[in-house]
């Protein structure tokens, strides 16, 4: 299989609230040809926030992220886990991308630290490597445990599928379509629920808890009633929503019954790539996968009806 | 003639009876629209559909309806285009969404777009005449020429999706056309606006930064900036506190980014309730009470060993170069007069700024980035 060095840009969460996300996608690397050299010293994004606050400040962090990954020996693009990551950076560069004069004043910024951003960086999420580069076709051979009867609702992000026009989405890389393929790719059943590209709440949940929750609790529940046995999400801060906030978004809506399991996509391609529950850290979740996973075995399968 | 299949959900409260979907065919070239789609199957089949238009240009703003899950005109979507979105074949045709039907593919307009609209007082208050003209910069008008492209179709109303589970906030429409008064320097009231906007708990930052606005806008008017906008002059201009801690959540993600480089979410609940001074956040009794809310899962998380204790007293942090960067970049920027924006719905895209033509990382790119400090 080829083999591809990219530059990898984890985020904080990751190696935050989520460390289970970092520790699968290093887990499942290797099998899947990724070299990832970590971008160490990149700053965060400003999850859309600090975009909020000062354009310039935030463009100049980014474009410094952008610079030493440019700076990577041999990489071929940049990739992100986190679909906040790479809306916040895709914002970003499309800023320094479309104007020169306002590239140039963020590199005399970064000209002292010896830095410079050349316009054109390639910056993907982890999704669409597996669709774009790796190829499902590849994906689909090195399963070795096929998710077969796991019924997984796709969870995108807001970052990761709008504007379309800022993230490439078009009829040659529909990106807004790819989870239902990698989950099929992973022998899983897609189910088609309504919050699949909806917000998960995260962003108000400090400013507007009863609708930040509510937000949560709705799609956890039309997955619930759809017969999703989990919902798979390739950003972190959906997961801290849908997984952690669970206990509580659950009461917002007064579905008491509700305990969805919410996995990171690293953790869904290392279970059928192999890897065992604890290894992806599954165990770290709020809502435990218990249902889903026989932890002695550590096979998937579905909940008996 | 290329046949399209239009799925139109019937509704008329009056008659009580259950909303239910009809289907009709159509003949009509892709480029021709949805609503002539429409206006066809009234001709032809069901004369009874209740749908507004006028123009049939885009202009009016009375088509706005929801099209394969999309809010947007359907003067102005091609048939083919709504058939690339379709999951089955069907083009399936609802009235918007949040707001009250009136028939079929009518809704309440005055309900909720209207009454939003008229909440953010939405004329100019000049105060005092000026003798003659108001003079005031060119690009200070050219930057509210995009709010001002509002044709009020209520399109990005219906995808609100803030509104979806808070049919009390202001909505999209509403906060555009504040910023366009807050941006137009004739105006005389613009902290007033928006004090107003951050005293409503469903005002100026329950938006939940969901792009879906942006996406449904037919005139490119981008109401979602307007809203980041909006919050960038109240919270830095102005140093409006708001009934949400929407300012504290972001000066909580600022300082927090500028002191360690990585963000530690541990840390910006509590500063987000408590403010940011030096004993600020996690000391102060209102961020205590938000800690306590939040212990149940946040124990639960600390079991699991998600989050570790020490996690919220000392957060992961860039090396002390790159943090020196960081701090340098913030003192840069912040200590700059004006802040500096970049509206590309003004400036547009350099000639040969197309990004999706670009290059991959080139293979030894260590020569190039040679400049120095
Ligand atoms: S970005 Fe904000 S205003 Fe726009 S649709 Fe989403 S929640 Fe509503
Ligand atoms: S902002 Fe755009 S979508 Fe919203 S009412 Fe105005 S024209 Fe319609
Ligand atoms: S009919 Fe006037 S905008 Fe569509």
């Amino acid at each position: 299989m080829t083999t591809r060095t990219v530059a990898y840009w984890p985020g904080c969460v990751s190696r935050g609230f989520t460390p289970e996300l970092h520790g699968a996608m290093a887990l499942v690397a290797p099998k899947l040809g990724l070299n990832l050299v970590q971008l160490d010293r990149g700053s965060c994004t400003g999850a859309g926030v600090l975009a909020e606050h000062n354009q310039e400040l935030t463009d100049t962090l980014n474009g410094r992220t952008f610079a030493l990954a440019q700076k990577v020996d041999q990489a071929e693009f940049m990739m992100n886990i986190c679909s906040t990551c790479q809306g916040a950076q895709s914002e970003s560069q499309e800023r320094l991308d479309a104007n020169a004069e306002y590239r140039h004043t963020v590199n005399h910024t970064l000209a002292q630290f010896g830095l410079s951003y050349d316009k054109g960086i390639v910056n993907k999420n982890f999704l669409w490597v597996l669709v774009e580069d790796i190829g499902l076709d590849v994906l689909k051979s090195l399963v070795v445990k096929p998710l077969t009867d796991l019924k997984v609702g796709p969870f995108y992000g807001c970052y990761i599928v709008r504007p379309v026009d800022r993230l490439g989405i078009d009829e040659d890389n529909p990106r807004d379509t790819y989870l239902p393929k990698v989950i099929e790719a992973l022998g899983g059943t897609v189910i088609d629920y309504a919050g699949s590209h909806k917000c998960c709440g995260f962003p108000i949940i400090t400013m507007n808890k009863e609708a930040s929750l509510k937000q949560a609790g709705t799609h956890l529940t039309d997955g619930q009633n759809a017969g999703a046995d989990a919902l798979v999400t390739p950003c972190p801060l959906c997961h801290l929503n849908l997984d952690m906030q669970q206990p509580v978004a659950k009461k917002a809506v007064g579905n008491f019954d509700l305990d969805m399991p919410v996995l990171h996509l690293p953790q869904l391609v290392g279970l059928a790539l192999g890897f065992s529950a604890k290894e992806l850290g599954l165990n770290k979740h709020v809502v435990r996968p218990t249902k889903l996973i026989d932890w002695t075995e550590t096979v998937v399968a579905s909940v008996p009806a | 003639m290329p046949e399209f299949t239009l799925r139109i959900r019937r509704y008329n409260p009056e008659t009580g009876a259950a909303p239910y979907w009809d289907r009709y065919t159509v003949d009509l070239e892709p480029h021709r629209s949805v609503l002539e789609g429409i206006l066809q199957v009234k001709d032809r089949f069901d004369s009874s559909i209740g749908v507004r238009c006028s123009c049939r240009a885009a202009i009016c703003g009375s088509c706005g309806m929801t099209i394969n899950g999309k809010a947007g005109l359907a003067c102005h979507t091609h048939l083919s285009e709504a058939m690339s979105r379709s999951k089955d074949g069907t083009i399936e045709i609802q009235p918007l969404g949040n707001m009250p039907v009136i028939k079929d593919l009518i809704v309440d307009m005055d309900a909720v777009h209207w009454k939003k609209v008229n909440r953010v007082t939405p004329w100019l208050l000049s105060g005092d005449l000026p003798e003659r003209e108001h003079i005031v910069p060119r690009e200070s008008m050219v930057d509210v020429t995009q709010p001002m492209a509002c044709i009020q179709c209520g399109s990005c109303v219906g995808d609100c999706l803030a509104m979806e589970v808070d049919p009390d906030f202001i909505g999209p429409a509403a906060l555009a056309k504040a910023y366009r008064f807050v941006g137009d320097p004739r105006d005389v009231q613009h902290e007033q606006r928006l004090k107003d906007l951050a005293d409503d708990p469903h005002g100026l930052y329950t938006c939940t930064h969901c792009f879906k606005c942006i996406e449904a806008c037919p005139k490119g008017v981008a109401p979602m900036n307007q809203i980041m906008r909006l919050r960038r002059i109240a919270g830095q201009d102005h140093h409006i506190e708001d009934v949400n801690n929407g300012e504290r959540h972001e000066e909580a993600f600022v300082v927090l980014l500028q002191k360690y480089g990585l963000l530690s979410e541990a840390d910006v609940v509590p500063r987000s309730y408590g403010g940011n001074g030096l004993t600020g956040g996690k000391l102060s009794p209102k961020s205590g009470e938000q800690v306590f809310q939040s212990l149940p899962f946040l124990a639960k998380a600390v079991l699991r060993g998600k989050v570790k204790i020490s996690q919220t007293l000392f957060p992961h942090k860039l090396d002390s170069e790159s943090l020196a960067e960081v701090k340098k970049i913030y003192k840069d920027v912040k200590g700059r007069e004006e802040r500096l924006e970049l509206n590309l719905y003004i400036t547009g895209y350099d000639e040969d700024g197309d990004p999706t033509t670009s290059e991959a990382i080139p293979d030894n790119p260590n020569e190039k980035a040679g400049a120095t400090a």
